[in-house]
């Protein structure tokens, strides 16, 4: 198969409201950055991908179509994905097939959400016909697998607590993040209001603006490149319905097989000892331990051990968001792509004070939907392992 | 290095002013089984699942999240969505198969076109700063694009009811044809304007549908079906939106992807989707078609025009006249957008 | 009723919301013209004037940062008519949709012409803005345009012949320089949909009806869905019927504290997943009893509305209570979570 590689990205600073940008100048803040830092310039662009979570948290049908100039697009093929919430990393891994299938030799991948155009609960409050009215909103769908999670593995209750604490202080490193608390405290945490018990207010992600943009190359692109590249070593996606009968919430079988192809295509047999950071997506705390044990980095109702005994730190065997993650920026459908970037960003060395110290191979991760659509990297300094 | 990839099945439902449920669950599922009957596959052996389609069609966020319970999606598959017609699910699929990252692929678009009042909901395409708050509908977009072609002396209205009576007769034959019969073009231009200078014939009708292919790479393509559609190029090229920044009379991005695919002279048929007269027109000449080309046997989207899965069906129908012996070489191609803003075309051929 | 053959059901779904847009600096400056009665244009490298305004050179890809005034008088280049204005639009008489360029643009605006009658328009007539009475910097300051006999005017507003009733732009700062921008707009947008049921879907809804639960087993994997529906596993829709008793387990709940937009229930309250006896997939529903007392396992039994009220809606139910039994054994639902 042939070569891809990250050229550059470019993220926007995120926050609640960006009052101060049409949805054009959003896409152009990433876009431009991922231009400058992946040293390219529009001419090379042979095509544009663009991911989004629903049109209806914006308002606009179809929003590419009237962003077509602004993205660079036009004159040139441009593709919308949308895979609900994991479509930032969708977007990533169409691009990156675009690449490898030799069709392409610069592709950029953008992806936004301007959420302070309207509300993403309400949008997704919207409730059809012949439906009971008990909308739980959207940590309410999330925190009765939490609850399950805790049932069946047994872990203490401050886990998810100490995770938030771990992404919020690594937030505060991390310029873009639109959540900066350095002096957070388990006790605060702890204190902050249960908003879906089991879920407290501190362990939710915000609701952002934002966008991210990745330039992804050929080999010859790659290796033209005068800064270091991040190589995509592998991609996996995968979908599994929302309900049906014997849905294993909390271990989802379709973030499982993405994972198992992912490390098999990359060729690594022990993830947790191969991987030196994961920017897993993690909009509520608990699902750090929850993603561990699916992606395969810790047996079955183990995955919390690695949080509680800090391992997951910047400094730890496995540092899980260093970015601050979900927890600390949240532009819905740029989550995912800022999850891949991440990742690209460590083994570039262009992370920097969220940088792990020699990181070499790195995961991004992003789920979206009733935790049903799975799409993953693994991105390293050099092409193969 | 790259693997031929052909299209070896094709199923569509009928295309009908209201149909089925908003979640599109129950009109897919016999689809999928028809599409893979067609191609001698059995679900379990399709690599990467692909759809196209709008939540603004349905009205809520994640429309597409319900359709996937169609495919019985347990175990778990590759799977990816386009918020876009389904012809360009049909293409990422194909890049995945190019890539080598799937050997075969189902891809599908579905769309209840009449659940809202469709012409009033694509107002939503539009820039939504200075052009969507005024509500512009589709109608009436595509009826200022007319008229812009009329004035350059592009097309006329007679031209106009020409495709309008020839696309309806060739819809006689088609069981899955929403519009057909024999007016004459006297009689069409006698009508009233719809929104002048279009008349309703001039227009796509509203339709419920929704529509299925299966895609295989090589040796795997030939193992499936006798005659496949091998793919000879496919492309997509956007134009800006903006009504008053570009020439509406020409079709930059088409010209641009027929350009890219090579688009052969010796074409025996072209399945365009242009929902209204004119563009059929606009198109023709963009792509440089010449008079010998078979415009349409399907009767096209004039005849039935399911959103989101109208082009993919173009494609279909294309790839069908080459499966069945009818036609040497095809082309299908897809619009997106107000005033044929995005298109694609793909080149369709049988080998021996 | 034939329940059987009775046709889907179908119901109303409005969706409405007010969008809050941010603008930017070049649409920023664009709507804080009209608000003061001035039209702007973005002048790209090439010296072109577009309007409405682009934000970024489609040749240079650079930001737009030159905003200069045309005339609010124009030039029709296309139209259409309508004879039935839909909701939203500019005017609620039938009225021309037309592409305009103003004079000192060059390209063309979409908006509304008040001609009176489809006759009065054409390729090539000359109308002008009509403002609104009240602008709030926002593409409907411009009410709509009307057609226009006076000579044209030049982009800084000053007209040659007597001023119409719209007359010249307010004079005033630059809007670039304007103490009080426009930085956002809000948009309105409603739709009406028709929401339809399938077939499977509007039986269980005809038996809630009638105060019954009505489960479908699937063909290929034999679990009883409720509602029935096309098994997600496997493809297929469920067939048989299997009756399911109001009555279940918790598997997992989760307690609503906080409120959020579009909520329809007062936190807080308690969402449970409910796996009712003889069923494969379990509900979700409201837990009201005991208030902090809802476990893992929990026995449950629906409690129905006033029998008066029920209509094909799962409303019927207003909720579950506890029914005092000893809790399930964990074993017994955990494949359910
Ligand atoms: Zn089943």
């Amino acid at each position: 198969m042939r070569r891809a590689a990250v050229l550059g990205t470019g993220q926007t600073q995120h926050q609640t409201r960006r009052t101060d940008v049409s949805m054009a100048g959003l896409c152009r803040e990433a876009i431009d950055r991922a231009l400058a830092d992946a040293g390219v310039d529009w001419p090379q662009i042979d095509a544009v991908v663009l991911g989004k979570a629903p049109d209806l948290f914006e308002g606009v049908m179809m929003p590419e179509l009237f962003l077509a100039d602004a993205l660079g697009a036009a004159g040139r093929p441009l593709l919308r994905v949308h895979t609900a919430g994991s479509v930032g990393g969708a977007t990533g891994v169409v691009a990156t097939s675009l690449v490898r299938a030799g069709v392409h030799q610069r592709v950029l991948a953008v992806a936004f959400e301007k959420q302070s155009e309207s509300n993403a609960m309400w949008a997704l409050s919207i409730q059809p016909p012949f439906t009971a009215p008990i909308g739980a909103g959207a940590g309410g769908y999330f925190a009765p697998h939490v609850r399950a999670y805790i049932r069946r593995s047994n872990a203490p209750e401050h886990v998810g607590a100490m995770v938030a604490v771990k992404d919020r202080r690594n937030g505060a490193l991390n310029p873009n993040a639109h959540l900066r608390q350095p002096e957070i405290t388990l006790e605060s945490v702890q204190a902050s209001p249960m908003l879906w018990d089991p879920i407290r207010y501190d362990e939710t992600c915000p609701s952002s603006d934002g966008a991210c943009a990745i330039v992804i190359g050929d080999q010859a692109a790659a290796e033209a490149s005068e800064r270091p590249v991040a190589w995509i070593r592998a991609t996996a996606m995968r979908t599994e319905p929302t309900y049906f009968a014997g849905k294993d919430h909390v271990n989802p079988r379709a973030g499982a097989e993405a994972a198992q192809a992912l490390w098999q295509a990359a060729g690594i047999t022990d993830p947790l000892a191969e991987v030196d950071v994961a920017e897993i997506y993690v909009p509520f705390s608990w699902f750090e331990p929850m993603w561990l044990e699916n992606l395969g980095f810790a047996e079955a109702g183990h995955g919390w051990k690695l949080t509680e005994s800090g391992e997951t730190r910047i400094g730890g065997r496995l540092p899980v968001n260093p970015s601050g993650g979900v927890l600390c920026s949240n532009p819905i459908g740029a989550s995912g792509m800022l999850r891949f970037a991440e990742a690209a960003k460590q083994v570039m060395g262009r992370a920097g004070e969220h940088q792990v110290a020699g990181a070499k191979t790195a995961l991004g991760h992003a789920y979206g939907g009733g935790s049903q659509f799975f799409s993953m990297w693994v991105v390293s300094e050099t092409p193969d392992s | 290095m790259n693997p031929a990839v052909a299209v070896i099945g094709f199923a569509q439902a009928p295309c009908r002013p209201s149909a089925g449920t908003t979640s599109g669950v129950e009109t897919l599922v016999p689809l999928f089984h028809q599409a893979l009957s067609a191609a001698h596959l059995d679900r379990r052996e399709v690599d990467f699942w692909c759809s196209g389609s709008s939540d603004y069609l349905a009205g809520r966020a994640f429309s597409f999240v319900n359709a996937i319970d169609a495919i019985g999606a347990y175990p778990p598959i590759c799977e990816s969505h386009v918020e876009m017609d389904a012809a360009w699910a049909f293409y990422e699929a194909y890049v995945k198969i190019l890539a080598g990252e799937a050997e075969t692929a189902l891809v599908y678009g579905f769309g209840k076109s009449s659940a809202g009042l469709l012409r009033r909901v694509l107002a939503l395409q539009l820039d939504p700063y200075v052009t969507a708050p005024l509500w512009p509908d589709s109608v009436s977009v595509a009826a200022l694009q007319a008229r812009l072609a009329i004035d350059a002396g592009v097309v006329t209205e007679q031209a106009m009811a020409e495709v309008a009576a020839r696309s309806r007769a060739d819809a006689t034959t088609n069981p899955y044809a929403q519009v057909s019969g024999q007016p004459t073009v006297d009689e069409l231009v006698a009508t009233p304007y719809l929104a002048d200078p279009l008349r309703a014939h001039d227009c796509a009708p509203v339709s419920d549908g929704a529509a299925a292919l299966v895609l295989a790479a090589g040796e795997r393509a030939r193992r499936h079906r006798e005659q496949p559609a091998w793919i000879s190029g496919v492309a997509h090229r956007v134009d800006p939106q903006g009504l008053g920044e570009r020439d509406l009379t020409t079709v930059p991005s088409a010209t641009a992807a027929a350009e890219a695919v090579a688009l052969p002279a010796d074409l025996d048929v072209a399945e365009l989707h242009a929902p209204f007269t004119h563009q059929e027109l606009l198109l023709r000449t963009a792509l440089g078609l010449g008079d010998r080309v078979r415009i349409n046997p399907s009767g096209g989207a004039l005849c039935g025009n399911p959103m989101f899965s109208a082009g993919l069906a173009r494609i279909g129908a294309a790839a069908e006249q080459v499966m069945t012996g009818q036609a040497r070489r095809a082309a299908g191609h897809a619009t997106s957008g107000p005033a044929l803003q995005q298109n694609l075309i793909c080149v369709l051929e049988a080998r021996s | 009723m034939d329940t059987a053959s009775a046709p889907p059901l179908a119901a109303p779904l409005d969706i409405a919301f007010d969008y809050t847009r941010s603008l930017g600096p070049v649409l920023g400056r664009f709507m804080t013209g009209l608000r003061d009665r001035r039209v702007l244009g973005a002048r790209t490298a090439d010296g072109r004037v577009h309007v409405p305004p682009l934000e970024y050179d489609p040749a240079t890809h650079t930001p737009i940062t030159e905003l200069v005034p045309v005339s609010p008088t124009g030039t029709v280049t296309s139209w259409t008519w309508t004879d039935r204005p839909l909701d939203g639009q500019p005017l609620d008489r039938p009225f021309g949709w037309a592409l305009i360029r103003l004079d000192g643009a060059d390209t063309a605006l979409l908006h509304a012409v008040d001609a009176g009658a489809r006759e009065s328009m054409r390729t090539g007539m000359r109308v002008r803005v009509r403002w609104a009475a009240e602008r709030s910097g926002d593409i409907r300051d411009i009410a709509c345009f009307e057609p226009d006999s006076g000579p044209p005017h030049s982009p800084d507003g000053t007209t040659s012949g007597a001023p119409g009733t719209n007359g010249a732009p307010a004079a005033g700062a630059d809007p670039a320089t304007s103490v009080d921008p426009v930085i956002g707009i809000v948009t309105p947008i409603r739709l009406s949909y028709t929401h339809t049921a399938s077939a499977e879907e509007s039986r269980y809804l005809h038996a809630l009806s009638e105060g019954r639960l009505l489960g479908q087993r699937c063909p290929a994997c034999r679990k009883v869905y409720v509602p029935p529906r096309v098994c997600p596993a496997d493809g297929v829709p469920t067939e048989e019927e299997v009756p399911v008793r109001d009555h279940g387990t918790v598997t997992t709940f989760c307690v609503v504290n906080v409120p959020f937009a579009g909520q329809r229930l007062e936190p807080p309250y308690v969402v449970a997943q409910v796996l009712l006896d003889g069923a494969d997939i379990p509900i979700p529903h409201l837990i009201i009893g005991q208030a902090g007392d809802v476990r893992m396992g929990m026995r449950v039994a629906a409690v129905w509305r006033d029998r008066a009220t029920w209509t094909t809606t799962p409303e019927n139910i207003a909720h579950f209570r506890p029914t005092g039994e000893p809790d399930a054994p964990y074993e017994s639902y955990q494949e359910h979570l």
